[in-house]
């Protein structure tokens, strides 16, 4: 898996279209707080979750398989167990990253994924690493580790 | 692949403060701003919900006032920080936010003053109890747990008692009755002892110290280490929809520094005890080198303890770095190794023959040893507790809070060494006349 700061800014910078596996269309759910933040934040995020039509204004699809553009990176708010089938969809479609979020930890999927040359991150909230890594967190006293005598950007 | 691990004398000058975004200044520019424009209301809606990160008001946070948060963070090993106006507010920050009424606390006797203050007269009168206990007796700490005890309370190295806690049996304690372990870490300094690594979850620092060296202004920090359980059931505040900011669920939303922010939201937005952006950038100044001065700190208060030691006019010495001091084992486990020897930090305290007037002669010849009440700075200072500090005690009261009549406290400065033992053998030969 992929941890150092320069791989996950790397990442976050190239990775524009982000499919949500899991995304949830309760307001107070962690699923939802992130995608809203990727949102709010320039990603194009499309949901991916079998019992909806729509989250947060876009098109939901059952699988990733259905979606019918090109996606950068899949995000999953899945159960550890859940995650080696999402990898192998990830996979099928391209897609450049695998991203298991905060507790999900699926060492088969990662190893899935590094192999197809993809990148892969575990147990990390992609909206906590964008706001560690691209300003925001720091304003919240958190100790980012970002050691740098270049600008953000 | 995985980050470089910086040392601490690079986090101090670096840690939480890059090239600013908009000008590029490599300084840290002062954001001397109460307030940050909104892009949209949809903008001003989400930070209000903290379902983005940004600045709102001073009083809840400042992009200056950040980068000491993030800079002492950092320097403990912790997940976050939170800045205050003062050590005191910074302990009460961690206190307030972690209690209510009908709570309890373990807290170790030989505190600073103001703690005990705090604890036994202000917490008290909000209907919070502690029980102080001997801060050296972990069976101590362990005898007066309650079931409604919610946090212990130390010191990592006692002001004026020069008492070690051993930090990681106490912390044992605290975490056997799934409470925190909160320890004032002030005398060490982050450089020279980081708790957190011992076990404790949450410290608290007086930045008018060490951290800012030079004696010229207040300020305090609160670090969360990020590995404390607040679900485990004694937290209802940490898990619950608050009542205080928007039902918002800390642990869940904010996880390993879901602490730091209900401290922010709840408690010093509304007590207000915010730091101003012009003493964190002051603070700032002192601890970039925090590091440098540290080590002369500790390699000058051993050459003082030893000269004191072989001195005629002097009765004891009391100095944590002296090898023959009681618990030389546990400075050496938890203390940054400086010059090859434990580094125990710039407070001693020592005996003046001749007691109460002698070590009042004492104070009054110095020459350029300052006689006042702070502790931390570059220059060499001095006080006599028993005319001073703890006059209002009777002398039984004064033995039983471990001031001597005799008792000199120094808090070693960083002037030349030869210098700082010169003043205090001229002030012993006065104070012998």
């Amino acid at each position: 898996m992929t941890d150092d700061i320069s791989t996950l800014r790397r990442i976050l910078r190239d990775c524009r279209t982000i499919a949500v596996v899991g995304l949830s269309p309760e307001w107070h759910r962690p699923s939802h707080f992130a995608a809203k933040y990727l949102q709010a934040h320039g990603y194009r995020v499309i949901p991916v979750n079998p019992r909806c039509a729509e989250i947060l204004g876009e098109r939901c699809y059952p699988d990733l398989l259905e979606i019918p553009e090109s996606v950068d990176m899949v995000d999953v708010f899945r159960r550890t167990d859940d995650v080696l089938a999402v990898a192998h969809q990830a996979i099928e479609i391209k897609a450049r990253c695998l991203w298991q979020q905060l507790g999900v930890v699926n060492l088969e999927a990662d190893r899935l994924a590094r192999e197809a040359g993809m990148d892969s991150v575990m147990n990390r909230c992609v909206k906590i690493e964008h706001a560690r890594l691209f300003g925001g967190l720091h304003w919240a006293g958190v100790n980012t580790r970002v050691i740098s005598a270049t600008r953000p950007h | 692949m995985s980050d470089h691990r910086f040392q601490p004398e690079t986090l101090a000058i670096h840690a939480g403060q890059i090239p600013d975004a908009a000008t590029g200044a490599r300084a840290l520019p002062i954001y001397q701003t109460t307030s940050f424009v909104f892009d949209s209301a949809e903008h001003a809606a989400s930070l209000f919900n903290l379902a983005t990160f940004g600045n709102v008001y001073s009083r809840l946070s400042n992009p200056t006032v950040a980068a000491l948060e993030e800079r002492v963070a950092a320097l403990e090993g912790g997940r976050a920080g939170l800045a205050s106006a003062s050590g005191m507010a910074s302990e009460a920050m961690a206190l307030m936010t972690l209690l209510q009424q009908g709570d309890h606390v373990v807290a170790a006797g030989a505190l600073y003053g103001g703690s005990v203050s705090m604890l036994a007269v202000n917490l008290k009168k909000l209907g919070i109890d502690t029980t102080f206990v001997d801060a050296a007796s972990v069976e101590a700490f362990a005898a007066a747990m309650q079931p409604n005890t919610r946090a212990v309370f130390a010191e990592s190295l006692g002001n004026p008692s020069l008492q070690l806690l051993d930090i990681a049996a106490v912390a044992e304690v605290a975490h056997a009755h799934g409470v925190p372990m909160i320890v004032d870490n002030t005398v060490p300094s982050p450089f020279l002892c980081n708790p957190i690594r011992f076990g404790a979850d949450i410290v608290v620092h007086s930045a008018t110290k060490y951290l800012a060296g030079h004696g010229t202004t207040l300020g305090g920090v609160m670090v969360e280490s990020g590995q404390f359980p607040w679900d485990n059931g004694k937290f209802p505040g940490m898990t619950e929809p608050s009542v205080g900011y928007h039902g918002v669920k800390f642990f869940e939303t904010f996880g390993d520094f879901g602490f730091t922010m209900r401290a922010r939201m709840e408690t010093l937005r509304v007590y207000g005890a915010a730091l101003s952006p012009m003493s964190a950038w002051q603070i700032l100044q002192g601890t970039e080198t925090l590091h440098v001065r540290m080590e002369r700190h500790c390699r000058n208060a051993l050459a003082v303890a030893q000269f004191l030691r072989s001195h005629p006019r002097v009765s004891w010495v009391n100095y944590p770095g002296l090898p023959d001091h009681p618990q030389h084992a546990l400075v050496a486990k938890q203390m940054r190794v400086v010059d090859g020897v434990p580094g125990a930090s710039g407070l001693l305290a020592f005996g003046v023959q001749g007691g109460l007037a002698a070590g009042v002669k004492f104070i009054e010849a110095a020459q350029f040893m300052s006689h006042l009440a702070n502790i931390g700075d570059t220059r060499t200072l001095i006080i006599h507790p028993a005319s001073t500090t703890h006059r209002q005690l009777d002398d039984a009261q004064q033995r039983a809070a471990g001031v001597l009549p005799d008792m000199v406290r120094m808090s070693v400065g960083i002037e030349h060494i030869d210098d700082i033992l010169w003043d205090i053998d001229q002030a012993l030969s006065k104070a012998g006349e």
